[in-house]
């Protein structure tokens, strides 16, 4: 191996200009590389991240091209650039669609219902799992509520038809016991608090970490020096460990926020026929149904692009929101 | 226990209020627990026993292993192990690789890097939809593939940016003492970064192999051929499906097949059953770094 001698110690380049710096006080221009000695020199770590590159465009970038075709009045086995232009009647067929509107409420009453009761279940638990002063058993709680956060959806929901069905175990006991039997799986209108129920056994848990190691980064002084000053056991809550883990939850109700529109649609998809699309069809399920399935591309397709951009404009405006309030937000302000 | 440190600002808890606290934890546990012991124990009892027993056991009288040898004993449910466990096995290879070559690379100064970082980011702003995916999907010829289930979802924006932040953590003089000792990147990555990242690399191959073990609709959208359905879709087909999801009246029969239905929930759940604990210590690591440095 030849050893090469550098003209220069390395780092010396950024050193000068610190110096430099210093002294005149004006920043001096970065040092240009000619690009044929850049692309010798890193053409390696192009190489490494050139697989990455070439999923992310086939994958999301060129099919987010293929959103125009909500403009077009796409038919299959024509090619895309030689469907007629549309205009926008996808979107007025798709705004006169009842269906459409019904998923749209559908959608968004489900985030609701999920931001009431899934939402502080997480929190909840964290803050009983941190109380725990033995270490065993919090090794243990710990990696039993983990667990089901790894199993299928279409696992849990077979987990909550034999429990909850109307062959399954909780209803063989009522019968049992002569007392009317319920199922609870096909009935439309219990149908979102099912979801939610799913929501909080598959992933109540996991959502802990997170709260976890916030109340973790609490420092114990702080709740010495309150005790010292006389706070009992809630006002050392209220005061102490509330506003340490309150930049999470600001932080995690933004990125809930901004997915206002995705509500667990494998979840959903799994019980559709069970319930009926009167309860369950979600957007996303609309795009499936309406579009793949009933062969509608094109407003499908406009469909889809409405959430998406809906999506952004929610995740933009709620990070807004979060600097206004003085949060960090999901990116920092630049 | 005489190891207990509590603060002693915290003073004694009250009894009820520990009373309250272990039995919120007993009720957590047992929630969790319960659907795990049901299915082991149907999937282990005779048909004979599962009948007698009104369609559910909660303690196997007698143990068989009689639904295990019917399913894996060919047939379609075989085939989809085989299948998922070929995706599973190919599909962690690709993403693992994929993303730990790009996390070090955009890790490292270059002249993309800035704009193949935003590049890379801004995915995160926007999903393509369902059916622009599904064309190309189909316009590559995939469709009915196994590299349907595969590719698309092959590299993780955001497990990239866990294992990114781990990576950037690492001292730089570690790097340079290669580069020194005339190291290329490559050398570099292999020889010195991924022994380092060994915990944060397990954590995300788990997250990867989880993905493509459960992925559901997928397969749904793209397979139509039944010798390459996934364990998902045939779960879905006859377990779902095939009871009492679909009964109208409530005092049904059970159906005879209980145990066998329940042996193919347990093939699904076994593999994470084993993978998790090897990872399930670095887990709270993997998931902060990406909260934290992202």
């Amino acid at each position: 191996m030849t050893v090469r001698t550098p003209t220069r110690p390395p780092g010396t380049g950024v050193l000068r200009r610190a110096a430099a710096r210093r002294d005149t006080g004006a920043a001096i221009p970065r040092r240009t590389v000619p690009w044929a000695q850049r692309l010798r020199r890193d053409y390696p770590l192009a190489l490494m991240v050139a697989p990455a590159v070439i999923l992310l465009l086939l994958f999301v970038y060129v099919p987010l091209l293929g959103n125009v075709i909500a403009f077009m009045d796409y038919q299959p086995y024509i090619p895309i650039l030689q469907s007629p232009w549309a205009g926008l009647s996808n979107f007025t067929a798709l705004f006169t669609d009842a269906a459409f509107w019904a998923a749209v409420v559908n959608t968004l009453e489900i985030t609701a219902i999920q931001l009431v009761l899934f939402f502080p279940v997480p929190i909840a638990l964290a803050l009983l799992i941190h109380s725990l002063v033995w270490p065993w058993l919090r090794a243990v709680v710990q990696s039993v509520l983990y667990l089901p956060h790894f199993l299928s959806w279409v696992i849990v929901v077979g987990f909550f038809q034999q429990s909850l069905g109307s062959a399954g175990i909780i209803n063989r006991w009522l019968r049992e016991l002569d007392i009317h039997t319920i199922n609870i799986l096909a009935e439309p209108s219990t149908f979102k608090l099912l979801l939610s129920a799913q929501v909080i056994w598959k992933d109540a848990g996991w959502g802990t970490i997170i709260f976890l190691a916030a109340l973790a980064a609490i420092d114990d002084s702080l709740y010495e020096a309150a005790a010292i000053d006389g706070a009992g056991a809630w006002g050392r809550f209220w005061h102490v460990t509330l506003p340490g883990i309150r930049p999470i939850i600001v932080l995690l109700l933004i990125l809930r926020l901004g997915d206002a529109l995705s509500v667990g649609f494998e979840q959903i998809i799994l019980q559709r026929s069970a319930v009926g699309p009167g309860a369950a069809e979600v957007l996303d399920t609309y795009v499936y149904y309406h579009g793949v399935i009933d062969g509608n591309w094109s407003t499908g397709i406009a469909a889809g692009l409405i959430k998406g951009l809906v999506g952004l404009v929610l995740i933009l405006a709620a990070n807004k929101a979060a600097h206004m309030l003085g949060e960090q937000g999901v990116y920092a302000k630049s | 226990m005489s190891t207990v440190v509590r603060p002693v600002w915290a003073g004694k808890p009250q009894p009820v209020v520990l009373l309250l606290k272990a039995l919120a934890i007993l009720v957590a546990l047992t929630v969790v627990l319960f659907p795990f012991l049901m299915v082991i124990s149907t999937s282990l009892s005779s048909a004979a026993d599962v009948t007698a027993a009104g369609g559910y056991v909660l303690w196997p009288r007698s143990v068989t292993f009689e639904a295990y040898e019917q399913i894996l004993s060919g047939g379609l449910v075989t085939r989809a192990i085989l299948v998922t466990a070929a995706v599973t096995a190919v599909g962690t290879t690709i993403s693992v690789a994929s993303t730990v070559l790009a996390a070090w690379a955009l890790s490292r100064p270059s002249f993309f890097q800035r704009p193949v970082l935003m590049f890379v980011l801004l995915t995160f702003l926007f999903s393509p939809g369902m059916i622009p995916l599904y064309l190309m999907v189909k316009q590559l010829g995939l469709l009915d593939s196994l590299w349907s289930l595969i590719l698309p979802s092959a590299f993780s924006v955001f497990n990239m940016i866990v294992v990114r932040g781990f990576m950037m953590g690492i001292p730089q003089e570690l790097v340079d003492s290669a580069k020194i000792d005339g190291a290329g990147e490559l050398r570099i990555l292999l020889r010195i970064i991924l022994p380092l990242s060994r915990a944060v690399i397990a954590v995300v191959a788990l997250f990867y192999a989880v993905g493509y073990w459960n992925s559901f609709f997928n397969a749904m959208l793209y397979i139509d051929d039944t010798s390459k359905w996934t364990l998902q879709l045939v779960l879905r087909t006859y377990v779902l499906q095939g009871s009492s999801l679909v009964e109208a009246s409530t005092d049904s029969v059970t159906p005879p097949a209980q145990s066998i239905q329940m042996a193919v929930v347990m093939i699904a759940i076994i593999p994470i059953l084993c993978a998790y604990p090897l990872v399930q210590r670095h887990l709270t690591k993997g998931v902060l770094t990406g909260a934290v440095k992202g």
